[in-house]
């Protein structure tokens, strides 16, 4: 058998592909994170919960009216993305005059009040979601077996990053955004609808919460608690790849949930802590983060 | 202290028209009964030292003051109950003091950002022909450019939307006067083609060559209007005001 530094060929190949799965989730959930801060300066917390509601969007539409995933995989992330708009519209809205530090604890809040609804109705414990029977069972890929779902998910989860960032990087939408995060008031004045901008992305960052949410249900169970056990690593991904930057935040993703996975092979005691010390040591040699512009 | 009434063409209306304009930032009253009026086509500019309320006065007909009181029309139109967001949409839009150029955006996007809000605007081919330097650097980002570079662009971003009064503020200043004389042509042209503008400079000798008119600013009020004719006369009064 093939051996790295001591280490099995395909124990290393396994745990690689865990942490790119993983970093799927880093990626998809950092960057609305990074989205909804670049413009609205909000740090939201609300974010796992969000993540949370998408995959029980999915679950509650099988379960009350048969929806299966594929529709789920489209109709839960509008559903997060409009509920979302209107928390933002109604409430969040009102905190943009004051100091950042009441958006943040507004969507703690939030965050709290939605998990909590959810842990009352169905417990702590988790509920399955099934594997969509299309991408059931797995394919050998000489050195591994590969489950044809996680294979999935990471090409999705690609598909989705390189879609939003060429959404913001190369359209007009995008340009209006990139302007808006800038000066809002100048784009204001040239005759854009600023709120409007701000809504729609507080939806996006939160649909694509949702959408992770819901590729995340056959994986990881449904769970209220499962997005507050992912955030805080979203968190810390996005504090090192740099807050606003939505390709840092992307790149950063993948590259901790590979880290992540790695260090499982060479130091497994360190592996739920690799994020945080890469982290702290980010903050203290670049503030800003790695991809961040100083403020 | 006298408001001096503006002197009207032949009994024209302003194509914008500010009266006893009142302006807040938070607790501080900064403009005080404000009034001035611009006929189509015209060129104003308001001088005045720093502080005077110049840019204020700007911003606060942008609808970009947090609290405003008075009135503010645009062909008549009431302009005191528009959102901010609509505001360009009557045909009026502002190239700030700091010109906001985006550093995320390409020359073309900073470019191609303000939505066309009427027919009747500048297509890019124009521009670039009026601003050949920005043609060259199309594909730069904004920031990277020279600040006349910067300047011409933030002028030249408002020529394709199609809007009739342009509110300028300091377009001259910090720049080479190789470049100002540049701007100086560029101001001409529009007037040429009819465009209506406010300015706010201290450069005389630079707003002498476009303005028609003068508004003297100081502590946020209006103290007089005069047209450029009178400037020469009235030089020993602007230098004790705005201390040139």
């Amino acid at each position: 058998m093939t051996m790295i530094f001591g280490i099995a060929l395909p124990a290393l190949l396994g745990q690689l592909l865990i942490g790119f799965i993983n970093g799927s989730f880093y990626a998809l959930l950092s960057l609305g994170l990074a989205v909804i801060f670049g413009l609205l300066r909000v740090i939201n917390f609300a974010h796992g919960a969000q993540y949370m509601l998408g995959a029980f969007t999915a679950y509650l539409l099988l379960v009350h009216t048969g929806i299966g995933f594929w529709p789920a995989l489209v109709v839960a992330p509008l559903i997060v993305a409009a509920i979302s708009a209107l928390i933002e519209r109604t409430m969040l809205s009102r905190l943009y005059d004051l100091d950042h530090l009441y958006g943040l604890l507004f969507t703690f809040g939030l965050a709290l009040i939605i998990e909590g609804t959810f842990r009352w109705y169905y417990g702590a414990a988790g509920q399955p979601y099934a594997t969509p029977q299309l991408l059931s069972g797995g394919t050998n890929l000489g050195f591994m077996f590969l489950p044809n779902y996680r294979g999935f998910v990471v090409v999705a989860s690609i598909v989705i990053c390189l879609a939003v960032w060429l959404l913001i990087e190369k359209t007009r939408l995008g340009a209006y955004l990139r302007a808006a995060t800038e000066n809002p008031q100048l784009v204001q004045a040239f005759g854009v609808n600023v709120p409007l901008l701000l809504t729609l992305t507080y939806a996006l960052g939160a649909g694509l919460a949702g959408l992770a949410g819901v590729l995340a249900a056959p994986i990881y169970q449904v769970s209220p608690l499962m997005g507050s056990n992912l955030i805080i690593i979203v968190f810390a991904v996005v504090v090192i790849g740099g807050m606003g930057s939505i390709g840092g935040a992307i790149i950063t993703g993948y590259v901790l949930g590979i880290l992540e996975g790695l260090t499982k092979v060479f130091y497994p005691e360190a592996s739920n802590i690799v994020v945080f010390v890469i982290m702290a040591i980010v903050l203290m040699l670049r503030p800003a983060g790695l991809f961040g512009k100083e403020i | 202290m006298s408001r001096t009434p503006p002197e009207r063409t032949n009994g024209k209306k302003p194509l914008l028209e500010v009266r006893d304009l009142d302006g807040w930032y938070g607790e501080s009253h900064v403009l005080h009964r404000v009034s001035l009026d611009l006929m189509e086509g015209e060129t104003i500019t308001l001088v005045g030292r720093n502080g005077a309320g110049k840019t204020t006065t700007l911003r606060a007909i942008m609808n970009l003051l947090p609290r405003r009181e008075g009135e503010i029309r645009i062909d008549s139109h009431d302009m005191m109950k528009v959102p901010v967001h609509r505001t360009a949409h009557h045909g009026i839009s502002y190239v700030p003091e700091e010109r906001g150029i985006f550093a995320s955006l390409s020359v073309t996007e900073n470019l191609m950002l303000p939505p066309k809000v009427a027919d009747g605007g500048m297509s890019v081919e124009e521009i670039f022909e009026l601003f050949p330097n920005l043609a060259e650097r199309r594909n730069s980002p904004g920031t990277k450019l020279s600040g006349g570079e910067q300047q011409m662009l933030a002028i030249a971003r408002i020529l394709r939307t199609g809007v009739r009064i342009i509110l300028l503020d300091e377009p001259t200043e910090g720049l080479a006067p190789v470049i100002i004389q540049r701007i100086g042509d560029v101001l001409i042209e529009l007037k040429k083609k009819g465009m209506t503008l406010l300015l706010v400079e201290q450069n005389f000798r630079f707003a002498r060559k476009v303005a028609d008119r003068f508004y003297l600013m100081e502590d946020g009020h209006i103290l007089e209007s005069f047209p450029t004719s009178q400037l020469d006369a009235k030089m020993d009064r602007l230098n004790e005001v705005v201390g040139v």
